[in-house]
């Protein structure tokens, strides 16, 4: 044998190695699965759990938020379909109600749980991370089962699921392979004995089915977040909303709230807090609105607790906001701005109204250190959550149709170098950049 | 006139009447008290109301939804109640195609989308003249006959048959069709015609609006534009007895009216 074959039988020698232990990382934990699959028929169409386990599971998808995903926009609620932009292409959401053809309908509850725990289809295909299994992993087998218990009590919708447009590799079954072998391990959830049995509940519902990290944490150039524990804040992909760091005071860290605060912030969408008005916009009124405000009191206060003690996480040496030294510069446009658009709402001096407009002096989301939420909600306005609790909200008019790049990058400037607000300037290109996404 | 608008008032006119009234010389003795109470009084002048809670919609549908000059973004003030509602719906709901508005409308419940839509229709703001026809003679004329007669040999019904007499719509649920910028109803029907525009289902406007070529629509919306409104510029009360609408429409209730052709008419 050459020396030329000898070293091409070694690569391929590495290479088979390297291929097996993808297949092996991509299957580890799946026997005793494998074979309750084989052993299990789907149940026939019609088939009903019990009522209690069926609700129980309706509760689960809210707190999973599986239906704004698996619903498209004005579409039949979980028969998929909606259209998710990744850095890799797009993902179309899958039909979640029993039709037999479409849906679930010839799944068995294994074969749901193996979705959840492991990532893969009932044909054994491996799923796309866009739905984050990452999370549902930590799920219990009891949770998974009453969420196919609930899935299996709805109307069938035969409505194909569109095939994804991933592009080359990433549309194939290797590439998966390759990046779970990498970043996904099948996982239970892990009670800390040295939390309380609320904190405990409070973490499995954030870092499972909440799957918070999915737009609170950051990826690297493959998409992959560090994990379920990490909620350092990161810039939602193509949706270009920063989900802000859960573990950061300088952000949206909860650690000096009252948990009485939380619950109501993740209940109504609001809260009037000593300092202001505090809403969730963008992306987290969404989650309220179909997610967390249909949790119980006990579980929000749970999720709280939890999120409470993320800060000590933190490492406090990291600048969410770069303190601007400098005395601001004079800025007359951004003054005259803010007197003549925003003034009547958020007062003359940023004070704003309690109940109706945010405060913007010593409000956080106006100094972080990464503008884009900012910059967004100038651009394109919004309404809080219109939610029990906090119905009918006050308005922000959107003022990109209106105002220039020049304009709203003065007028942001104003807002976070004034009434001792601590921000950085805004530049004109910065605006450019957050315009005309959604 | 509530206390706090008479309030708002009172305080606007105390802070710059005397700047305007007084001579100079009293002006400046004057002018530190005056200044003083402005700054006071600058506090926002905030009021619990449906209009304060909807800037968002008046930045750009202009004060009072009485519509700006740009020609695109709609008058809103005075259009029946369930139209606006449904509108705001098909926003929601991804059947219109305007990604600003509809992340405006996203996190909004129906209730509060119902009452929206009442606060708009209950505005009674006059509206801007006609705009001057830009079209020929035939143009205009081809439009008049679309509005008061449709044409039979291509399936258009007449405007006037749903929109009424008078094109100021039917409460609660019918548009009219006076008031309205060239470029907006140019834009609208031919929305309606490629599919971009879209409302519940049966969508009658949508059959209608493919019925016309693209000249028919010019013609249209420069006839339509190129009228006046004349009073008193309100949608009729409710849907003429004896009528029926020649198609079913998934936006008007079947109860309010009766489709050509039907017992029952059509569902929602």
């Amino acid at each position: 044998m050459s020396a030329r074959l000898k070293l091409l039988a070694l690569a391929l020698l590495i290479l088979g190695a390297l291929a097996a232990a993808v297949v092996m990382l991509n299957v580890r934990g799946e026997g005793d699965l494998s074979e309750e699959i084989a052993a299990t028929a789907a149940p026939a169409a019609g088939w009903r759990a019990s009522d209690e386990v069926i609700a129980r599971g309706a509760y689960l998808a809210r707190a999973g938020n599986c239906q704004a995903c698996h619903s498209a926009r004005g579409g039949a609620p979980y028969a998929g379909g909606r259209a998710i932009e990744t850095p890799f292409g797009t993902v179309f959401s899958s039909n979640l109600t029993p039709d037999a053809e479409h849906g679930l309908g010839r799944w068995s509850a294994p074969q749901f749980w193996r979705a959840l725990h492991h990532g893969r289809s009932a044909d054994g295909r491996l799923l796309t991370p866009a739905f984050p299994y990452d999370n549902t992993t930590l799920v219990s087998r009891a949770d998974s089962d009453a969420l196919y218990a609930y899935l299996r009590s709805l109307a069938p919708v035969p409505q194909a699921a569109r095939p994804h447009e991933l592009r080359f590799p990433f549309n194939t079954q290797v590439a998966l392979a390759v990046w779970r072998a990498l970043y996904f391990e099948p996982r239970e959830f892990q009670a800390d004995a040295s939390q309380s049995a609320d904190w405990n509940r409070g973490a499995y519902l954030v870092q499972g089915l909440g799957h918070c990290n999915a737009c609170h944490a950051s990826r690297n150039a493959l998409g992959a977040t560090h994990g379920p524990l990490d909620l350092g804040g990161g810039l939602i992909p193509m949706h270009n909303w920063y989900a802000p760091s859960l573990a950061d005071r300088r952000e949206a860290g909860v650690a000096d709230w009252d948990r009485a605060e939380i619950v109501a912030l993740l209940k109504t969408g609001a809260v009037n807090r000593a300092s202001g008005l505090v809403t969730a916009s963008g992306p987290m009124g969404e989650v309220v609105l179909r997610s967390t405000q249909y949790l119980s009191e006990a579980d929000l206060g749970a999720m709280a607790t939890y999120l409470q003690t993320l800060g000590a996480l933190a490492d406090a040496t990291q600048a969410a906001t770069a303190p601007n030294a400098k005395r601001p510069k004079p800025n007359p446009r951004g003054e005259k701005l803010y007197a003549d658009r925003c003034a009547t709402c958020h007062g003359d001096h940023g004070e704003g109204v309690p109940g109706a407009y945010a405060p913007l002096a010593g409000n956080r989301a106006v100094t972080m250190r990464r503008p884009a939420n900012l910059v967004r909600i100038v651009l394109e306005g919004g309404f809080a959550p219109d939610a029990p609790g906090h119905p009918r909200p006050f308005g922000m008019p959107p003022f990109g149709q209106t105002l220039d790049n020049e304009d709203i990058a003065a007028l942001l400037t104003h807002l976070r170098t004034s009434w001792g607000n601590q921000g950085t300037e805004i530049s004109a290109l910065q605006v450019n950049r957050y315009r005309g996404t959604r | 006139m509530s206390i706090t608008h008479l309030k708002n008032a009172l305080r606007r006119v105390s802070c710059w009447l005397p700047t305007r009234v007084h001579s100079t010389v009293l002006r400046g003795a004057l002018l530190a008290t005056v200044l003083a109470g402005c700054v006071a009084q600058a506090a926002p002048q905030f009021e619990n109301t449906t209009a304060q809670r909807l800037q968002a919609c008046t930045t750009c549908h202009g004060a009072q939804g009485r519509a700006t000059p740009n020609g695109y973004q709609p008058r809103l003030a005075g259009k029946p109640a369930g139209y606006l509602f449904h509108q705001l719906l098909n926003f929601r709901e991804a059947r219109r195609d305007y990604g600003p508005m509809t992340s405006l409308v996203d996190p909004l419940g129906d209730a509060y989308l119902q009452e929206i839509g009442e606060y708009f229709a209950s505005l009674d703001i006059a509206y801007p003249p006609p705009q001057a026809a830009t079209a020929s003679r035939a143009t205009l004329q081809r439009g008049e006959q679309l509005v008061r007669h449709g044409d039979a040999s291509q399936g258009t019904p007449a405007c006037q048959q749903c929109h009424g007499e008078a094109m100021m719509g039917v409460a609660p649920d019918i548009p009219g069709l006076l008031g309205l910028p060239r470029d907006y109803l140019n834009a609208q029907l031919g929305a309606w015609r490629n599919g971009k525009r879209q409302a519940q289902a049966p969508d009658c406007m949508a059959q209608v609006a493919r019925s016309l070529s693209p000249e028919d629509i010019n013609a249209l919306s420069q006839w339509l534009a190129a009228q006046a409104v004349a009073a008193p510029a309100k949608p009729l009360p409710e849907w003429p007895a004896n009528r029926k609408m020649p198609l079913p429409c998934g936006g008007v209730s079947i109860e309010a009216a009766p489709v050509a052709g039907s017992q029952t008419g059509s569902s929602r």
